[in-house]
């Protein structure tokens, strides 16, 4: 195997299709450690794809994926998972400080609750996300955007790696969407980012580099991308707009 | 009431029956409160309703009924659980096709069973009543089981239960899990088929968890009201049903299902209540 030193991240030639039409088509892709990634594409280009590939809960149908230097479902644990949409129901009879508490299963003894340790990196990670005071609160009485924090929460709380974020703002209204921006910019001096948005005017001033996906792969420097480069992915009829007000 | 105290200190099958309701209550307690909160109350029908087979052929062979139930019962847990597992696509259909199956084939074996059978009618609607102090001990044993697993791998059940994606991330074994969680489910229908019978299994195994549910905002309160109100209604409904002599499973579940209903209409009053603007 010929892993690079400093890659995190790496797929070679992986192709994925639900029913037979390719959604992910023979995509190469390096990340490198410490690097925070936009991956921008249209919807149904297969973004949220490409997460599930490298998070191991799809396998690719051709090409290979490594993580860490391992198999992708070897690697879980030492990834962060912020999912688009939540996969548990907000009826739950559970408060945010049980939930961001099971992000650290796979950490510490097989058997038992949890412990104290456990419960001081959740109220740092709720600390971190600025959510302290949500902590006893039940999660079917969250905001969107309360919601969303928690998940990010729930996320560091096991202080992973690679941090994995689908969507990670498409809830939330603007001011907190630069908070957590900003809040990854700073994470990133110890973790490698993925963050796939459908917005990339606004990720391109914090990401390192843009992956635009549409079935197949480019990446481009974020100092690079300009009206070409998104007609491109997008078609003809788009504008940017300046996010910054 | 006071006629029901008076005959339970004279007559000790009321003593058996009282513990047995007790003894499921904690089943129903725990075990309901996963089935309630994960949404599996048709996988519980279906497990609940093909116990009639393993029943029916225990009858049948001369094997005690609650051996037979018990097998039977994680059998279709397992298979139910596969099913779910590996063919989604189906599921319904698949469920209700082992619900069906199951009972054809313990009526079967009841119908060719030599003798008089009266036993089909406590099978469906139990008569906890006839519970054997003997199996009392089977009943606390369960129990013990129950808690023993639910309280080792409580977050891991917990996970499962919750998001089972993130689960799968985090490291836990999802599917073996979700199959030991089905089996918990098993074993309490087997409990609670003494008290109540497998055709109403179900509604003591959602209604209390259910009730709880409307009030706690966790689910280790969830398990402690749900089994709370499962020995109210238990022993409730066998002290209501004692003097005026009815059937003691029904008057449980008509109770429970009473309750249910009350709380369902309270909580929402209460919630309207604090939404409203002061």
């Amino acid at each position: 195997m010929t892993s690079r030193a400093n890659a995190v991240i790496e797929l070679e030639d992986v192709s994925f299709s639900y029913t037979g039409i390719a959604v992910v088509d023979r995509v190469d892709l390096v990340v490198e450690r410490g690097e925070f990634l936009g991956i921008v594409g249209p919807n149904a280009g297969g973004k949220s794809t490409l997460l599930k590939l490298i998070l191991g809960l799809l396998k690719p149908h051709r090409g290979r994926i490594r993580v860490l230097g391992r198999e992708p479902t070897q690697a879980q644990r030492a990834i962060g998972y912020v999912p688009q949409h939540p996969s548990f129901s907000r009826d739950f009879p559970i408060t945010v400080e049980q939930a961001v508490l099971l992000g650290r299963l796979g950490t510490g003894r097989l058997l038992g609750g949890f412990r104290r340790a456990d419960r001081i990196a959740v109220q740092r990670a709720l600390a971190d996300v600025e959510g302290e005071n949500l902590s006893r609160r039940p999660i079917r009485t969250l905001s969107g955007g309360q919601l969303q924090r928690v998940l990010l929460a729930r996320a560091l709380v096991s202080d992973p790696e690679i941090l994995i974020l689908d969507e990670p703002t498409a809830n939330i209204d603007q001011r907190l969407e630069y908070d957590i921006f900003d809040k990854l910019r700073e994470l990133q001096a110890h973790k490698t980012i993925l963050v796939v948005s459908h917005d990339i005017g606004f990720i391109s001033s914090y990401v390192n580099r843009v992956a635009c996906i549409n079935r197949t792969l480019v990446c481009h420097r974020t100092d690079a991308i300009d009206g070409r480069v998104i007609r491109e992915m997008y078609g003809d009829h788009v504008r940017m707009v300046a996010h910054r007000h | 009431m006071h006629e029901f105290l008076a005959a339970l200190s004279e007559q000790s099958f009321l003593r058996t029956a009282l513990a047995a309701g007790l003894l499921a209550s904690i089943g129903c307690g725990i075990v309901g409160s996963f089935v309630v909160v994960k949404q599996i109350g048709y996988l519980a029908g279906g497990i609940a309703h093909s116990v009639l087979g393993g029943m029916g052929a225990a009858h049948y062979f001369g094997f005690p009924p609650l051996a037979g139930a018990l097998i039977a019962a994680v059998i279709s847990a397992l298979l139910i659980g596969l099913i779910r597992l590996h063919w989604k696509a189906a599921e319904d259909t698949l469920i209700g096709a082992l619900w069906a199956i199951g009972m054809a084939i313990g009526i079967m074996f009841i119908a060719k069973t030599p003798g008089y059978s009266t036993d089909l009618m406590s099978y469906l609607f139990g008569n906890i009543l006839l519970v054997p102090p003997r199996d009392l001990w089977i009943m606390a044993a369960l129990d013990v089981l129950l808690i023993g697993a639910v309280g080792l791998f409580y977050r891991q059940f917990l996970a499962v239960a919750f998001d089972e994606e993130f689960a799968d991330l985090r490291g836990v074994p999802v599917p073996v899990f979700y199959l030991v969680l089905l089996c918990l489910v098993a074993v309490t229908v087997v409990l609670l088929i003494q008290v109540v019978g497998l055709i109403l299994v179900i509604a003591l195994l959602t209604l209390p968890a259910a009730i709880a549910g409307h009030y706690v905002q966790s689910l280790n309160m969830m398990m402690i009201g749900a089994t709370v109100l499962g020995g109210v209604f238990t022993a409730g409904g066998l002290a209501i049903s004692y003097a005026p002599d009815l059937p003691p499973g029904p008057t449980m579940i008509l109770l429970a299902g009473g309750a249910y209903i009350a709380s369902a209409i309270f909580s929402r009053i209460l919630a309207t209540r604090r939404a409203r603007p002061r």
